[in-house]
């Protein structure tokens, strides 16, 4: 039984159709991450999913039961919001009972309930205060504490860390994570961050203009996009993608960046024999073009050394980011943060050839074998 | 126009030349405004002044001390508009308060007709007091309006005299106040239940509270900035309210329905006793204080807080 089901769901706001037929299946325990750019459909989604917005075709299942025509506070849910949403007139302690209060649980079960979230988030010292003596990351966790003490089949969060700092947020995300691990709760959680879209998810939709591009784990999505969109979309800096031609070589397909002298030979992973001779676009990830001593998972007969000009470098601490030309084509390549590879100079780096992902150049989907 | 201001500071000429370039907007703005302001201040400081003279009928200079004072507040005459004037001032708050946030809830519901209904509610506010206190004292005519209707109608034995009613003669100048600003109050009410933020009531849809618990403790406690806001308003134009109860009751039934604006004019206008009547209203000046310099202190605690935040 899946935990979540959501079938050609479409949601049209008067002319302008906001989705356009999203189908996501998530088992109990999943942690999904919905990512896209912004006004793709993300919270539309999550409120479709909520009972908050109603989907104009589709239909929504959630733990096995069809829930379109239940009211969100039968759907066994809990949400947390970007703004927090904390009831302003009420204290951290009313915030989180008032689910409870509208269900008419008994005082002494909703008491014990808030003492064991409350002693989950460690945010006992806070309870009698209002929202607005509460500094952000507080506020945070009163929002996880009103959704937490719920226990419902599925968690929604909408952006919940944007507004918190960036030291806060990588604090909050660990924290999130573990309570994850620890409750084995099913969470879909919309995010604009990548970092937390990678750490978090057990599985990430790529959302465009309505349309799921991909829904896979993190690193299929990350290693193997389904498409140039999600390519470019996830990961900073993107992944370089450069027009390149196929050609077969006795070692198999090699793609071809630049023409006559400058031109660089890259054997690629797949078998594509129908592409032999065509354009394709070639996506390589600016990390696979590092410094020659770099090993890659001691994989050494997938590394090929190329000479290349360096065009400009961005030192940023953790690393340096190289500009770089590859045939006659730009991109990034990734070295140790020590490197400063000479400006306008030829420079050596290693590519790692087993991550080169390959794109039809007209519709833009991945190539695959 | 800001543009070329720029430019010819850049190149070193005198920032005047902008000023003067910009001369006719700066008359415009700035006499009109400085004119205004000194009408009211330098006419409110004459009345001061005049309310510590002994002047009757003409201004004449000389110190009386707080004669004029102690001799208002001791007439039957002020210390019935200054009853009156707490009746009429809650009554009136609350009643056009209540009325407010009741048509602005019921007309948040998102309902058919919506703009319509709040032009009709916020309709009154564009007449003259003169004209609501005239439509009014024909409504309340008991000869003339409801009670003749109704019992025209047939109910030969409903009575609706309040307008020559000693006791109630009141309450008609707190009906047609409420029907003529809780419009007021709706607008402001209205405007603040929309600027609620959206993510609350989905919190509480999802939290599972009903319309009523909705509204009760989600979304009036919001309200409660705006609500001080509308009864600070609503409590000034009480205190000086003066030609909607002289175009209803001009006072009577005998002194039922006086309040001090209209002392203030029956003393200087009517007696000739233009001291007395200045003092009147440098009192009435110190009533609107008490309640306008407290509102100025939240609104500075609230924006400091806030800055805080
Ligand atoms: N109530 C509404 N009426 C009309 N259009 C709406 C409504 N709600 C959302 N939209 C439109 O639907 C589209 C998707 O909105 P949505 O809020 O789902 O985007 P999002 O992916 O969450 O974006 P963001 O990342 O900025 O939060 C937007 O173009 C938005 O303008
Ligand atoms: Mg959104």
């Amino acid at each position: 039984m899946s935990a979540l089901s959501i079938r050609d769901v479409h949601k049209r706001f008067g002319p302008s159709e906001v989705l356009k037929g999203v189908s996501l299946e998530m088992g109990s325990g999943d942690f999904t991450v919905l990512v896209g750019p912004s006004g793709c459909g993300k919270s539309t989604l999550l409120n479709i999913i909520a009972g908050l917005e109603r989907q104009s075709s589709g239909s929504v299942e959630i733990g096995g039961r069809t829930v379109d025509d239940i009211a969100p506070k039968d759907r066994d849910i809990a949400m947390v919001f970007q703004s927090y949403a904390l009831y302003p007139s009420m204290t951290v302690r009313q915030n989180i009972t008032f689910g409870m209060e509208c269900r008419n649980v008994p005082r002494a079960q909703r008491e014990a309930a808030v003492s064991e979230v409350v002693r989950l988030l460690q945010i006992e010292a806070l309870l009698d205060r209002k929202p607005a003596q509460l500094s952000g990351g507080q506020r945070q966790r009163v929002a996880m504490g009103r959704a937490l003490v719920r226990n419902p089949l599925l968690f929604l969060f909408d952006e919940p860390l944007s507004n918190l700092d960036a030291q806060l947020r990588a604090e909050m995300r660990m924290e999130i994570k573990q309570l994850h691990q620890r409750l084995g709760s099913t969470i879909v959680y919309v995010t604009h961050d990548q970092i937390e879209a990678m750490t978090l998810a057990t599985r990430i939709a790529v959302m465009r203009e309505g349309v799921v591009q991909q829904f896979a784990d993190p690193e299929t999505v990350y290693n193997r996009p389904a498409n140039l969109f999600v390519a470019r979309f996830m990961g900073a800096p993107p992944m370089n993608t450069l027009p390149a031609r196929l050609e077969a070589s006795p070692s198999g397909s090699v793609a071809v960046i630049g023409h006559g002298e400058g031109e660089i030979r890259l054997p690629v992973p797949v078998e594509v024999k129908g592409w032999i001779g065509r354009e394709v676009v070639l996506g390589i990830r600016p990390e696979c073009i590092t410094e020659p001593t770099r090993h890659f998972g001691h994989a050494p007969d997938a590394v090929l050394t190329i000479a290349a000009s360096v065009e400009m470098t961005e030192p940023t601490g953790a690393e340096t980011i190289v500009v770089l030309r590859l045939g006659s084509e730009r991109a990034l390549g990734r070295v140790s943060a020590d490197l400063r590879p000479r400006v306008n100079e030829m420079a050596r780096f290693a590519i790692d050839t087993r991550k080169i992902n390959l794109f039809d150049p007209a519709t833009g989907d991945r190539i695959v074998s | 126009m800001t543009h070329t201001v720029a430019a010819e500071t850049r190149t070193g000429r005198p920032v005047t030349f902008g000023i003067l370039r910009r001369l006719p907007e700066h008359l415009a703005i700035w006499v009109p405004l400085l004119l205004s302001a000194g009408h009211l201040v330098s006419f409110a400081l004459w009345t001061v002044w005049i309310s510590f003279t002994p002047s009757t009928l003409v201004p004449v200079s000389g110190w009386v001390g707080l004669r004029n004072y102690t001799a208002v507040m001791a007439t039957r005459n002020w210390q019935i508009a200054f009853d009156n004037l707490l009746l009429f001032g809650c009554g009136f708050v609350l009643l056009s308060l209540l009325t407010g946030l009741l048509l602005a809830v019921l007309l948040d519901q998102r309902i058919r007709g919506e703009n319509v209904l709040r032009s009709i509610f916020l309709y009154p506010i564009a007449l003259s007091f003169v004209v609501t206190g005239t439509v009014w004292s024909w409504l309340l005519n008991p000869g003339l309006g409801i009670q003749k209707l109704v019992n025209d109608i047939g109910w030969t034995s409903f009575r609706f005299d309040w307008l020559i009613d000693r006791d109630m003669a009141i309450w008609t100048i707190v009906i047609a106040a409420v029907w003529q600003s809780s419009g007021f109050a709706m607008a402001l009410f209205l405007a603040g239940l929309r600027s609620v933020d959206a993510d609350l009531i989905k919190a509480a849809q999802i939290d599972g509270a009903g319309p009523i618990r909705m509204y009760r403790r989600v979304i009036l406690p919001t309200l409660w900035p705006i609500t001080v806001t509308v009864v600070v308003i609503q409590l000034q134009f009480a205190i000086t309210t003066f030609d909607l109860v002289r175009a209803l009751t001009g006072g009577g039934p005998g002194l039922a329905t006086q309040l001090p604006a209209l002392v203030v004019y029956d003393l200087m206008f009517q007696r000739g006793l233009l001291a007395r009547g200045a003092a009147a209203a440098v009192l009435m000046l110190l009533i609107l204080l008490a309640v306008l310099l407290p509102y100025a202190g939240w609104r500075y605690l609230q924006r400091r807080q806030a800055a805080h935040a």
